[in-house]
Parts: C-alpha cells; structure tokens; sequence
C-alpha cells in the first residue's frame, strides 16, 4: 500500500484535555476516508495536527515518506496538503469573487515580484499553477463549480451558512490539494443538497487525483461515500475499517452512532 | 489613474511658480506628511494601526540633518535617499519583531520604539538634545538656488519623488501581494492556509512604510530647516494618523490631500483660537470618525 | 472594557486641577488642614463623575460596535478637546498645592528623609486596588461586570444591562484616574500637559502587567517605578526611554504581559 499520508503515534494535550492518545493513521492514496466521532472526540485536533496549526505533543506525521510534522500551514499548502474549516474561513469584507481572486491570488506564488514588473494585469495575464488558466477565469471556473456564480457580487459575510461552506470548500480547491481534508464539508447544507455537494466535491477531488479526508456528523454520508472510516472518541480512533463494519462496530455504536435497531 | 498621479504633481509643480513663498511652504510640508501617510496607507489596508510611524520620520530628518552637520552635504536629493535608506534598514531590523504582532499590540509596540528614540535623541548631546539643531538651505544636484528660488525648486522636487512613490505604492496595490492587505486584515488563518505568510507581507509593507515616513522626514526637515525630538515623540505619530483617518485608504493621492487639508485646518485652528487648536483638531477628528469614517476620499476608490 | 483609552490621561490632568483648586479655595478659608485630603478626593469626584458621564453617554455609547480602533481615536480626539477645556477652565499658569503634602512632614529611613506624604499615596493605592478587586470578584455587581466583559451580547441575552455597566465601568476608571492626579497634585505643580506623559506611562504599566489584570496592572506599576528610580539613580542617560525599552521587551517576549489569560479556540 503506498501511504501518501501517514501519522504515527500523535499525542496532544491542552492543560488536562486530552485532544489526541496515541493517533496512527495511515491514509492510501487516491483513497476517500470518512472521520467520525462526537464533539470534542479529536478529529479537528487531528485536522490541526495534519496541516500543521497545532504541534503534537509527540508523534510524527508523513507525507509522501517527508516529515512535515513541524511544519507552518503555508507550506504544508503548498506541498499540496489542503483543507476546509469547520467554521468557514471567508474574507468577511470582500465579495465572493475578490475571495477567490485574493484566494488565487496567493496561489499565483511567485508572481509577487514579477507581477510588479509585468505589463498589464497580473490576474488577467499569468496562468495559477494547478489550472494553467489566468486567475479570473479560474475564480468563475470553481464558483460555477459551487453554484456561488450568482452570489459573485455580494459580501462574503451576508452569504447564508450553506453558500459561507461552499465558498470555504472552492476556495480550499483552488490551493489544488493532493490530499483534501474537509471538516464538516455538508453542515449547514442543507438535507436535500448533502449529497449533491458531497458528490461535487468528491468529482472534483478525484478527478484532479486527490486523496480525500472528511469529517461528517451524517452517517447516511459517510455510509454513501467513504471507503474507510476512522472513528474517533476521546482522543483516540477506536475503529478502523469500511464504513458498514464500522458503523456496526459495537464501540462505535456505544460511543459515536447510538445503537439503533 | 497612473495619468492622474503624474497630472497632478505636474499641475501642482507648474501651478506653484505663481504661488507666494508661504503656500509653497504649505504644500511641500503636505507633501513630506503625505509621504509619511501613504505609507500608513499601506498598513492601515492590512488592518495595522501604527502608533509610531515618527520613529521614521524622525529618523529620516535627522539622517538629512547628520548629512548636512557632519558631511556638509546639503542636496535635497541625497537627503532623501539617506533618510530613505536609514529609515528603511531600521525597519528591516524592527520587522522581524513587530510583523509578528497585530491590533493593539503592533500599536503599542510601534509607540513604544518610537518613544525610546525619542528618549534617546534627548539624552543626546552630539545631536543638540532636546533642542535639535538646524538644517541649511538645500542645494539641488550641486546647484546652489538663490533664496527666491529654493522653496520653489525644494517643491518641484519634493512633487517628483511623490509622484513616483505614489505611483510605485499605486502599482503595488495592483499585485497580488499588494491585495494581500485586506485578507490578512480579515482573516489571516486563510491566508496561512492558502500558502503565504502573512508576516513575511506585513514586514515588506512595514518596510516601505518606514522608507516613506525617512523620505518625508527628510524632505520635512530640509523644509522647515529645524529638527528636533519632538518628531518622534507619539503626538506626532498621532498627527499622522490623524491625517490617514481625514483622508481615508482609497487611493494613493489622497494622503497628499488629506495632509494639506489637516495643515489648513491646524493653520486655521491656530489663528482662530490659539490656545484651543488642539480641542478644534480634536472636535474635527470627533466629526471625522462620526460623521466620514472612510475619509474625505475615501469613495474614490481607483483600482 | 477591551477600549484603549486614551481620556484617561485628560482625567489625570482634570483630576489634579480640581483638586488643586478646591484644595487651595478651601485651605483659603482657613478651614482646618487635616481635611484637606478629603476636600483632595472630594474635588477628583466632583468632576470626574459627571463628565465622565456625559462623555459616555453623548459620544461612546454609540461607538461600541466600531472597530477598536476607531474607539481609541475618538478617545484621542476627547483627549485632544479635553487638554484644552482644562486650559480654558483653570488657564495656563502651574498651580500650586503643596499644604497637604508638607503638612505630613518626612521621616528617617536608612538615613535618608523620606516624605510621608508618599506613604499615603502607596496606602491609596493599595486601598483603591484592593477595593477594586474586592469589587470585581467578591460582589454581585462586580461579577455581572466580568461577565458583561468577556462577552456583551450574551450578557444581553441573559437581561443584563450591558449599557449601564458599560457606564459604571467608564465612570469608575474615570474616576480613579482623576483621584490619582488629585493624590499627585500636591507633589507636583500643576500645569497643562500632565496627562500627555502619563497616559502613555500607563499604557506601559498596563502592557507589562497584562492587559485586563488587575494584579498584573499593579505589579506593572511597581516595575515601571523600580526601574525608573533606578535608572535615574544610576544610568541617568537612560532614564526617558528605559520604560518604553521594557515595554518592547515585555511585548517581544510575552505580549499578553505577565499575568496573561488564556487564549479562545479560534478553528
């Protein structure tokens, strides 16, 4: 199996909270895996360990064979690994499409420098690397994507809770993951658009062959798209399997899903 | 908007030959507090209030006063770059320290660096403590004018370098590095996670900020003719935020604006009433805030 | 109250003035000395108070929701007014207070004659900051307060009157600002601009201690005065800027100050 993410062992604790015990994972490429557990089980700490905005304790996360356990969140972005917040992450004061143009923006990296010295419009002119398009249309590309088109004009922080995950999910692609981690990509959205945006986001993923981690709280969710799920509780992931034998798992049952008839 | 720049600088320069010798006076301090404002410009877009923007002005005077005491040099145009230069390696320097820090912390950090020059500068002999010392008349390229023409030609030159750091300032708004400024104001976590670093962005602006403020105090000293520590002292950084609030962050000219206006008003302030000027500055401040809180141009925002 | 007010130095100044000249219009009486200090306190109350009132409730209330950074300007501008309105109320020559100082006379200590009128100070100070502390944790009131701090709106929700707090609370900062120039003024002479120095004093006490703690704001206060005793004492050339070399230092090292709180959960 080739591991393109790996974690062995994490631990983190905040004063006497126990985030992570002893977190190993080890996540295949091109894999979906879906992250479970209740509030508070450590699956956003793992998220936060991941990509670097929390230290562990002790442990080491691998990517791809690297360490890059002590690592900022800049630079596990651009090393490909990517990922969407539980609260969305929007800049308030901006509109939708000046979010994904400030967004691609920064994906345009080196062009800091030469965009001073170029001729003419950097974000009409020079091609975001991952699109090989220029920035403007990039932006209406993903929007259309997410169905913010229509929202392009309005201020990020008047949008609905939907469209605010929405945005933070196009934005997150347009950093183009290898490895996608979503926390909570389908709360907020509502019931009858879950699996839709699910699958729009999954299409996309896979088709620029990304790995995809996902938090969800909906089983009927994480049942339809997961290939494997890993559950949380308590700082640790108490199974490890596909989602049927998972979600049957007794202390899954007992601790995370309620036992049902 | 490029053509503006120019256009109005160029107006400016050529309208002045008409000028009597106390506006030209006027304008070429705005032009020096300009220069200072449009590098809070840049800040104040990301979102950081610097409190000590007089640490630079002040070191961009005394630069072009420690040219003119102890090398003898008096050309305006190498004032300005060794105020430039001095004023920018000195926030090289303090960038690594102050990008870290945002709101009130980068506030009151700023403060309290200008406030130890200026407890420095007191406490220094060499450079006249608190009294300062004096600046000779500037000479331009190795040309020495005559007394009618100085202030004209200190004008004229004062106008070129504005228009060039403006129109240098307006072109990097246009980068995406330049539109970082309002992404790290709202949300830095996202611009962490898309792949920049939003303290490597914020020392780069702090650093130009601080090669204006040195290039405005340069220009302000020769103008004047007298430095002294009073210019980092904070009610001086309180001038220039002052002036960034009249004018607003819309679009690089209105500093230059802003900081004419604020000289009208601090001159009519004084002549109407001079023991009260500072209650008639606050009350216009009060208004400001209530009344414009994006500046008096701050709607014409250009691109 | 998560404002940065820069009034407070205005405060100080008013404070020292009124006392000042109540002080001196009572002491002119021939009324006896020993009340003096009363008449001290009485004076700083007497202003403060009502202005501070007004001041909160024609012109800070509605700028709440701004930015912080707009309410520090605004107190900037209040402050710009207030250092005149002083000017125009008690003019510009230095007032002299000295009865309630002198009247305490000195004692030995360590072979030096050290005023005893500074034990008073440090007694007030201990008793204003003991009494505030009292107020904020052992009183109802005082827990409302920190509660309608930490977070306004849910404070709302739950009936309390955020306004009023809002007010009591600048009142009462108001207040303790004015009482502490009133204490000053016999020490000093009081002229125009004694706010100016002291506001940006107070912020360096206050960012070395931790900002919104009350023993960090009094252990502050004592290492700023330390280490400018010292430093007047034995490196003179230092003396203007080494509070603002320590202030740097705390906000490179320890931003939140020494008694710092703790950080929220942000993602």
């Amino acid at each position: 199996m080739t591991a393109v993410l790996d974690a062995k062992g994490l631990c983190k604790s905040f004063g006497a909270v126990t985030a992570a015990a002893e977190v190993s994972a080890a996540i295949e490429k091109d894999s979906v895996v879906g992250l479970i557990g209740t509030n508070g089980a450590g699956k956003t700490t793992f998220i936060n360990m991941v990509t670097g905005y929390l230290k562990p304790d002790r442990g080491e996360i691998r990517y791809e064979g690297r360490d890059i356990t002590r690592l900022p969140p800049r630079e596990i972005t651009r090393l490909g690994i990517c990922r969407s917040f539980q609260i969305p992450q929007l800049y308030g004061s901006l509109s939708v499409f000046d979010n994904m143009l400030v967004g691609l923006g920064i994906v345009l990296r080196n062009a800091g420098l030469a965009g001073y010295f170029s001729r003419g419009n950097v974000w009409d002119t020079r091609a975001v690397p991952g699109f090989e398009r220029p920035a403007h249309e990039v932006a209406e590309h993903l929007l259309a994507r997410f169905g913010l088109l229509a929202d392009r004009a309005r201020n990020a922080q008047v949008l609905p809770g939907g469209a605010r995950k929405l945005l933070d999910i196009a934005l997150t692609m347009a950093a183009k993951p290898r490895v996608l981690l979503l926390d909570e990509p389908t709360s907020g959205v509502s019931a009858a658009e879950k699996f839709g945006i699910m699958q729009m986001v999954l299409d996309g993923a896979r088709a620029e062959g990304a790995t995809v981690l996902f938090v969800e709280h909906d089983m009927e969710v994480v049942s339809r798209f997961a290939q494997r799920v890993l559950a949380f509780y308590d700082g640790r992931i108490i199974a490890d399997a596909a989602p049927q034998a998972a979600l049957q798992d007794p202390q899954v049952k007992r601790y995370v899903v309620g036992n049902r008839a | 908007m490029r053509f503006w720049i120019a256009g109005t600088f160029a107006a400016l320069a050529l309208a002045s030959l008409w000028l009597p010798q106390w506006m030209l006076f006027i304008m070429t301090v705005a032009i020096a507090r300009g220069l200072v404002v449009l590098g809070l410009l840049l800040l104040l877009r990301a979102g950081l209030v610097s409190f000590g923007q007089a640490l630079y002005y002040c070191i961009g005077a005394y630069s072009a006063g420690a040219l003119g005491r102890f090398f003898g040099i008096s050309d305006i145009f190498l004032e300005m770059l060794a105020g430039a230069v001095l004023a920018g390696a000195t926030a090289f320097v303090l960038g690594f320290l102050l990008a870290r820090y945002r709101g009130i912390f980068f506030g009151l950090l700023s403060l309290a660096l200008s406030m130890i020059l200026y407890g420095l500068l007191v406490k220094t002999e060499a450079l006249g403590s608190t009294d300062g010392f004096n600046i000779a008349r500037s000479t331009l390229f190795g040309a020495r004018p005559d007394e009618d023409w100085v202030r004209y030609a200190v004008l004229v030159a004062s106008a070129a370098v504005a228009a060039l750091a403006a129109l240098l300032v307006h072109r990097y708004l246009q980068t995406p590095l330049g539109r970082l400024a309002p992404a790290i104001k709202d949300n830095e976590i996202r611009v962490e996670y898309m792949g920049a670093s939003a303290r490597q962005a914020v020392h780069v602006k702090y650093v130009i900020a601080a090669t204006l403020a040195g290039v405005g105090g340069a220009l302000a000293a020769t103008t004047v003719g007298h430095i002294d520590p009073e210019m980092a002292y904070w009610t001086s950084s309180g001038e220039f935020i002052f002036i960034a609030i009249l004018a607003g962050t819309g679009n690089v000219l209105a500093p230059f604006a802003g900081a004419l206006v604020y000289g009208a008003i601090h001159t009519m302030a004084y002549d109407l009433s001079p023991n009260t000027w500072q209650m008639s500055l606050g009350v216009s401040l009060l208004l400001l805030i209530v009344f414009l809180p994006e500046g008096l141009f701050g709607r014409l925002r250009f691109r | 109250m998560k404002i940065v007010n820069v009034t407070h130095g205005s405060f100080y100044g008013i404070g020292a003035y009124a006392a000042a000249s109540f002080t001196a219009a009572y002491l002119a009486r021939g009324y006896p000395p020993l009340l003096s200090y009363l008449v001290l306190v009485g004076a700083a109350i007497l202003v403060a108070v009502p202005l501070a009132v007004v001041i909160e409730r024609a012109i800070l209330r509605y700028l709440y929701v701004r930015d912080e950074v707009v309410i520090l300007l605004v107190t900037y501008a209040l402050f710009l007014i207030l250092e005149d309105v002083a000017k125009l109320v008690w003019g510009v020559n230095p007032y002299y207070i000295a009865e309630p100082y002198a009247l305490l006379g000195s004692f030995q200590v360590a072979g030096m004659a050290y005023p005893t009128y500074n034990l008073v100070l440090v007694g007030a100070a201990i008793a204003f900051g003991g009494g505030l502390a009292w107020l904020l944790h052992s009183t109802r009131a005082g827990k409302l307060l920190r509660a309608v701090i930490h977070d306004p709106e849910v404070s709302r929700a739950m009936g309390i009157n955020v306004g009023r707090y809002y007010l009591a609370t600048f009142a009462l900062g108001s207040l303790l600002a004015a009482l502490a120039g009133a204490f000053t003024a016999p020490t000093v002479s009081v002229v125009p601009g004694l706010g100016v120095d002291v506001i940006v004093l107070s912020f360096a006490v206050v960012v070395i201690g931790g900002l919104g703690s009350l023993p960090g704001a009094a252990l502050g206060a004592v290492i700023v005065g330390a280490v400018r005793s010292l430093s007047v004492h034995y490196l003179p050339q230092v003396e203007l800027f080494v509070i603002y070399f320590v202030m740097a230092v705390v906000l490179a090292v320890r931003p939140r100050g020494l008694f710092s709180l703790a950080e929220p959960r942000k993602i």
